[in-house]
């Protein structure tokens, strides 16, 4: 190594100027396969109260458990249009929503496939830099078997799990406690 | 399929912490929770792919995006993407948004007394080249007040938001100026332990980029995070499979 990574700083209240051209809230356009989900929630701080100056970045797989990325080694394809990419900012009451397919199981470090799962980035005025996370799916029994959650104390694994919406066939419900009671689990990647 | 050869994580103390009271909007937003270690995976050794067909040539000249020029001192702001090994980190996307000459930026809760100016948006965005360059003409930024604390100022600065190849390498940082006064008292310069990485943010003014008659030039090259190890190492710790 012979150079460091230059440090982070917070987006700030402003970030919209430079992000909102690549808001992306659909990451899954006609012709691309998968079960469609909607999954919407809150972006709340340490006193409960919504956080309106918040962008969620989504990073996923296609339904074939195969990434848009050339370090993908998988031998399975990724069709057209599809990036696995999305961004969506809060509203003024701390709210996000975005449209997707459930991804695909993808490998994991011990050989084992993981469960279907998003990674997200989580970027809000008074972060002085990025809180990384993961969705993962309801009623997915291969959850059980994950390497990831089994990192994670059980009583704190709920809060990496969207909740289906009842009467709501396809919709969840995930939020971003991003301090106290129901915290949600924070990964060092 | 061999063992993925991660991303370096970051050294301590080069990184600012989650909580920082000086920065006061920290202080019920940053997690109180330990961090869970998370090795990397294919979902993290992975990210998002643009193209330079995403960016438009007007997007990287700040100054052109309108009929008019905007007000206060044209500049080129250049420099490289490299990672921690020294290699160019090519064909990335650099997203960059900033204040006016005045201080103000073009942000409805923006509520500095300042005039918005109506040449200038402060947005742009670059890929970089194969050798990982970019560059931008803008204007300087303006200092503007902000209420973290009595008569708190924030020193000149333009956001820099980056992906690199993986998810991993993700980076949202600011560029700073060189002898700019308001530095030493800005609690989000100075959230970092490490000196050094800190000073990194200041961008240096540059004779090489400047152009004569028309901008000054500042360079600020990025490093982001770089691969532990290449997988022929990997190979030879017997982690093939």
């Amino acid at each position: 190594m012979s150079l460091q990574a230059t440090t982070w700083q917070t987006v700030g209240p402003f970030f919209s100027i430079g992000l909102s051209w690549l808001y992306r809230d659909n990451l899954a356009g006609p012709g691309i396969s998968g079960e469609r989900v909607e999954i919407a929630g809150r972006i709340l701080d340490g006193d409960g109260k919504p956080v309106p100056d918040g962008i969620l970045e989504i990073w996923q797989a296609n339904s074939q458990g195969k990434y848009a990325h050339p370090d993908d080694p998988q031998e399975k394809t990724v069709e057209s249009g599809f990036t696995g990419y999305g961004r969506v900012p809060t509203d003024d009451d701390g709210r996000f929503r975005f449209t997707t397919i459930k991804p695909g199981r993808v490998p994991g470090p011990d050989g084992k496939l993981q469960a279907p799962h998003l990674a997200i980035s989580v970027f809000t005025r008074g972060l002085l830099r990025r809180l990384i996370t993961r969705i993962y799916f309801p009623d997915e029994p291969s959850n059980e078997e994950d390497f990831a959650l089994n990192l994670v104390e059980a009583a704190r694994r709920g809060t990496l799990i969207a909740k289906r919406m009842d009467g709501r066939p396809g919709a969840l419900e995930w939020n971003v406690v991003l301090q106290g009671p129901g915290e949600t689990v924070f990964f060092d990647v | 399929m061999s063992k993925i050869p991660e991303y370096r994580r970051y050294i301590p103390g080069t990184q600012p912490p989650h909580l920082h009271p000086p920065y006061v909007s920290s202080i019920k937003r940053a997690p109180l929770q330990p961090l869970v270690v998370l090795p990397h995976t294919l979902s993290e050794i992975t990210g998002p792919v643009f193209g330079p067909e995403i960016t438009d040539v007007k997007a990287c000249d700040l100054t052109r995006q309108h009929s008019g020029e905007p007000l206060g001192e044209r500049i080129i702001v250049s420099g490289r993407v490299l990672d921690e090994n020294s290699r160019p980190v090519p064909h990335t996307l650099v997203e960059i948004w900033q204040a006016n000459a005045a201080g103000r930026y073009l942000h409805g809760i923006d509520q500095h007394n300042a005039p918005l100016d109506p040449n200038f948006t402060g947005c742009g965005h670059a890929v970089t080249d194969s050798e990982g360059r970019y560059r931008f003409v803008t204007i300087r930024p303006g200092e503007y007040p902000w209420g973290n604390h009595h008569n708190a100022w924030r020193p000149a600065h333009i956001h820099f938001s980056l992906f690199g190849p993986a998810f991993a390498t993700r980076l949202v940082t600011q560029m700073y100026f060189q002898g700019d006064p308001l530095i030493p008292f800005d609690p989000i310069f100075n959230c970092t332990d490490d000196e050094k990485a800190r000073n990194r943010l200041i961008s240096q003014f540059d004779w090489e980029t400047t152009i004569p008659s028309q901008a000054l030039g500042y360079r600020f090259d990025i490093v982001l995070s770089g691969r532990e190890s290449t997988p022929m190492e990997t190979h030879a710790h017997g982690e093939k499979s």
